[in-house]
């Protein structure tokens, strides 16, 4: 079995410098794709079909061919957001913390398709490891010429710069994200126009999440047809999976793209940890609907987990077992969605903290049968298509899923006046 | 109202940096008040104007963006932060009885500080160490798998 993403990764030694990256094989993307045109590598990306693995699973190299490359852009931008802050999600920083110059180069190439002269890695701010090796190897990268004027003696010039976040959830949407790069609340913008004609500073640009930018430099390297033969079933390539909570051997790994679930579950993470039974689980961080039992068997991708009712989104999955209430689970979801709502617009800035303060009384005992009916109203007024942004219609996912599923669990709260689990 | 505090030579240099990565001085805004904040601990409202002058925007409108996210300290901090994940792999591995140990042992809550300034105790979202929950992390370091028993040696660490 392949993995390109984490053949060069192992926490047992430091990570590549340059030079070992290089012996590598490192940097020889770089070097085949300057000879390319940059509309043929869009090209060879789409026709990979690697789907953007931040979590909306958008075909990237379509993504790109959306740049106008009609030369009457001077100034274009190429962003990695690596504000990896949804929750149980932890697979851009072992890939970062693991392998930084995979991403450069990764951006180097991306930047080079759409001709984008200046970059940024969006970083979060707690991610203090992957902080400081990203700025040793973008010093080491300027220095081998592989950034900076003439890279390579092809004419090619491309900057990079490590931008560290203060801390929002909303910066990980990808207009936001501009925002809070011009120094404003980090509040989406509408779309249109989408950021690849008007972006950053209303110049065209591009933001890809960190794994789907560790991918080009295998793609060009090795050619479509072999990336689409990584993935099992719907998609292409490997994916980075995760599985958080009480299971075994919580953790990351490389598989092919459509993996089942049990699969990852069972031989991966080992099983359900000892004394722990399985109920569900988040497929790809907070903002995933609940998978349970009778989905363990599905494959792991974009169609597969659409079909099931959820979105595979980050690929890290969060176990919810039998010792844990749903109540107080989904509780905490919605905390943390309420929480970090920008704020911009009335049905999330409200409606997350009533559907937060209505959890905490049923949890709290305090709940009235009615209050199911006012979260289902919830989740309908704050899902697709009543907001400015993902972030409700998201948050919503589990809730809606969860009074699906646990319906019993929610009712003994209220039938009970207190939660069955504390 | 005038500012009754200036910005250093030191932090201005900082910022100008900052500035000429920039199209405009006003895109600086995030750099300038995390410059500050690093020298400072936190941005009081003095430091707020200063700043806001430096880049020729409002205060009331630089105030918006140092309220709007999360690490930027608009009250005074203690020396040390403790940044507590309560984020859904920390609940779900116990970090609520992590919290009732801190607040047991140095006797504050998320958002308040030691009387005698040693530690300030927020709550953090996601960490991303999920296969290690339950994590928290003291000012720049980064502390997994957390018990009972090590959470103690751990806050010991810090003075």
């Amino acid at each position: 079995m392949e993995t390109p993403l984490t053949q060069h990764i192992s926490f047992d030694r430091p990570c590549y410098n340059l030079r070992d990256y290089e012996k590598n094989g490192g940097y020889q993307a770089l070097r085949k794709a300057l000879s390319l045109s940059p509309e043929s590598i869009t090209n060879t990306v789409q026709a990979s079909d690697l789907k953007g693995r931040g979590g909306a699973g958008f075909n990237t190299g379509m993504k790109w061919s959306f740049v106008p490359m009609n030369g009457h852009y001077p100034v274009k931008y190429l962003i990695a957001n690596a504000d990896e802050m949804e929750p149980g999600t932890f697979k851009d920083r072992m890939l970062m913390e693991g392998n930084p110059h995979q991403l450069i180069e990764g951006m180097i190439v991306s930047a080079f398709a759409i001709q984008a002269n200046i970059s940024y890695i969006f970083l979060r701010w707690a991610y203090k490891k992957a902080g400081r090796l990203l700025t040793h190897a973008i010093e080491e990268a300027y220095a081998a010429g592989y950034l900076g004027k003439n890279i390579l003696g092809t004419g090619y010039n491309l900057e990079m710069y490590l931008h560290t976040g203060v801390g929002r959830y909303i910066c990980g949407e990808e207009t936001a994200l501009l925002n809070a790069l011009e120094g404003k609340r980090a509040t989406p913008r509408a779309k249109p126009p989408f950021p690849q004609v008007s972006g950053l500073f209303g110049k065209p640009t591009i933001v890809n999440n960190v794994e789907t930018l560790c991918n080009i430099p295998h793609i060009i390297n090795n050619g479509p047809d072999w990336f689409k033969s990584l993935g099992k079933g719907n998609d292409a390539g490997t994916k980075i999976y995760g599985v958080s909570g009480r299971v075994k051997r919580p953790g990351l790994w490389e598989l092919p793209m459509g993996v089942s679930m049990r699969e990852l579950i069972e031989d991966c993470a080992g099983g359900m940890a000892n004394g722990y039974g399985f109920r569900g689980a988040l497929p790809g961080g907070a903002s995933t609907d609940f998978l349970v039992e009778e989905h363990l068997d599905i494959n792991l991708d974009y169609k597969s987990v659409a079909a099931a009712g959820s979105r595979l989104g980050t690929g890290t999955m969060i176990i919810l077992d039998d010792h844990t209430c749903p109540v107080g689970f989904v509780h905490n979801l919605e905390h943390f969605f309420a929480q970090e709502s920008c704020g911009w617009c009335t049905p999330c800035r409200e409606g997350l903290p009533w559907t937060e303060k209505i959890l905490l009384s049923i949890e709290r005992g305090e709940g009235r049968p009615e209050d199911l009916q006012l979260l289902e109203t919830h989740t309908r007024l704050l899902g697709p298509g009543n907001t400015f942004c993902a972030l409700a219609p998201g948050a919503m996912e589990p809730l809606q899923s969860a009074l699906k599923y646990f319906r019993e669990d929610f009712e003994k709260h209220i039938d009970q006046k207190k939660c069955p689990w504390r | 109202m005038i500012a009754q505090e200036t910005l250093t030579p030191e932090e201005m240099a900082e910022i100008d940096h900052e500035i000429a990565l920039v199209p405009m001085r006003r895109a600086a805004a995030i750099e300038a008040l995390k410059i500050v904040q690093h020298h400072r601990g936190w941005i009081s409202d003095d430091s707020l104007q200063a700043i806001a002058g430096y880049l020729e925007i409002s205060p009331e409108e630089l105030d918006s963006v140092a309220t709007f996210y999360n690490l930027v300290f608009r009250r005074p901090v203690g020396r040390n932060i403790i940044l507590l994940c309560d984020s859904i792999s920390c609940y779900v591995m116990g970090y609520e009885k992590i919290y009732g140990q801190i607040r047991d042992r140095l006797g504050i809550s998320f958002g308040q500080t030691t009387p005698d300034g040693r530690f300030t105790l927020l709550p953090n979202a996601c960490l991303g160490t999920c296969d290690h929950a339950p994590a928290l992390m003291i000012n720049n370091e980064l502390f997994r798998d957390l018990t009972e028993e090590n959470l103690d040696e751990i806050l010991d660490r810090y003075h």
